[in-house]
């Protein structure tokens, strides 16, 4: 498959039956029922949505981002990428991307991976895994840090490079763009609105993002 | 055995599992004893196993997509798990994968204990989750992995493909232990493996007594993330 696939949904926002802001730097978590179509809006545009999926009748079954671009020979998701669990369970598919390329190796911000990356003085500052964490035990169920696995980043552009290196290269979303899936069992989603303030990828200005989700049968 | 640092040596049959609590202050060297081996890898934090091998975090804070000399391996706490000390190599594969048993039975066929008793066919994710289970972890610590040995190419649109022959007969890769590792580790064949054939090979591995690293080592002084990833494994035991 190509790395972009550009493809417009027919899905109609006034038919939703879930719609829901997420503002920069909060956590989301939500169940989304087997043949329930799901959509983020990237509403101002680059904004990194870092999100994991569980099957939601057994989350020691969730997304894994090796099996998801192995199964598809290809490291970037978009329009018919299967979205892969650890047990090998297609929890979503891809049906609709006018952004046309998402990233799941770049992983999740944290305090930690924060300071590393560039300075400790920054352990302070709000970061993605903080946010799924905090979701995840309000969420219950007995989910906590060894859930928090590696996930996709919605809306980012991380190429590699044929000499193996991983590059951030500039967005290219924009305001409005989305990406669309169609949930292929019943999945908790958890997201967290990146809250990043030291990475170009978002222009130091982390934003919110709109969840729709439709009834399969409404669809 | 002639080098006297080796404390010891142990031959890793093809399609088998190991695991071990590799100590701070020793390092693992696997030898590619006939070349074309893989060595499926994930590392924890042996007393805290929720910290663990995080393999976004060791791409983006050194900009890789590969390992190797020079290169080190983080957990998700921001220390540094292993550093990559030594590699004829040139390249092992953080992104691929591991292989599952429906791919392998896809690929190479069903083989039962009943009918091949110990050459049945494995595959290393129940691999990693029986080793991982000996060790009282699950399905919930079974994270993305190494596959060392293995080389996978990205193309500019994205796509992925197998790199035959990155590994040569006596090619060996050496990590050195920062923390007190549980290392987890299976020599099942890469789940890309374009051999049509189910023929794992085996590894031989070594393990020995090593120095700390010092201000002007390698792996530290390689990028300033790593400087930093030092500082905070050495806080951790203070």
């Amino acid at each position: 498959m190509s790395g972009m696939r550009v493809v417009e949904s027919k899905l109609d926002p006034k038919n939703a039956i879930y719609s829901f802001v997420i503002p920069a730097g909060e956590p989301w978590i939500h169940e989304i029922k087997a043949g329930q179509c799901f959509r983020i809006v990237d509403l101002h545009g680059n904004q990194a949505v870092d999100t994991l999926f569980y099957n939601a009748n057994d989350t020691s079954d969730r997304y894994s981002a090796q099996d998801t671009i192995r199964s598809q020979r290809n490291i970037y998701l978009t329009t018919g990428t299967k979205l892969i669990s650890t047990a090998g369970t297609v929890l979503l598919t891809i049906i609709a991307d006018t952004c046309g390329r998402h990233d799941t190796l770049g992983g999740a911000c944290a305090n930690e991976s924060n300071m590393v990356r560039y300075a400790i003085e920054k352990r302070h500052m709000h970061a993605c895994r903080s946010s799924f964490l905090k979701a995840v035990i309000e969420f219950g169920h007995g989910m906590d840090k060894r859930d928090i696995t590696s996930n996709i980043n919605f809306f980012m552009n991380v190429p590699v490079t044929p000499e193996g290196k991983l590059t951030f290269e500039d967005g290219i979303s924009e305001p409005g763009k989305y990406v669309e899936m169609r949930a292929q069992t019943d999945v908790l989603a958890l997201i967290s609105n990146c809250p990043q303030l030291n990475n170009p990828c978002n222009a130091y200005n982390p934003t919110p993002v709109q969840i729709l989700i439709w009834d399969g049968a409404k669809a | 055995m002639s080098d006297p640092s080796v404390l010891w040596e142990e031959t890793m049959q093809g399609g088998a599992t190991w695991s071990h609590v590799l100590k701070r202050g020793t390092a693992l060297r696997i030898t590619d004893t006939e070349g074309g081996a893989n060595v499926g890898a994930i590392f924890y934090n042996f007393e805290c196993p929720a910290e663990r091998f995080n393999m976004p975090d060791t791409l983006k804070a050194q900009h890789i997509a590969r390992l190797t000399r020079g290169f080190v391996l983080y957990s998700d706490m921001g220390r540094v798990l292993c550093s990559v000390t030594d590699d004829t190599v040139g390249w092992h594969d953080p992104i691929g994968g591991c292989s599952n048993a429906a791919l392998v039975e896809e690929k190479y066929g069903a083989a039962s204990y009943q009918d091949c008793r110990n050459e049945y066919h494995k595959n290393a994710r129940d691999s990693f989750l029986v080793e991982l289970g000996k060790w009282g972890l699950g399905p919930r610590d079974l994270v993305a992995n190494v596959n060392f040995f293995s080389r996978v190419d990205v193309a500019d649109d994205g796509s992925m493909s197998y790199h035959a022959g990155n590994s040569a007969a006596g090619a060996f890769v050496e990590l050195r232990a920062e923390m007190n590792v549980l290392t987890i580790l299976n020599t099942c064949q890469h789940p890309l493996d374009s051999n049509p054939r189910y023929d794992p090979k085996p590894v031989l591995l070594a393990i020995r007594r090593v120095a700390a690293s010092g201000p002007e080592d390698p792996c530290r002084i390689s990028r300033p993330e790593n400087g930093r990833g030092f500082t905070l494994t050495e806080r951790y035991f203070l």
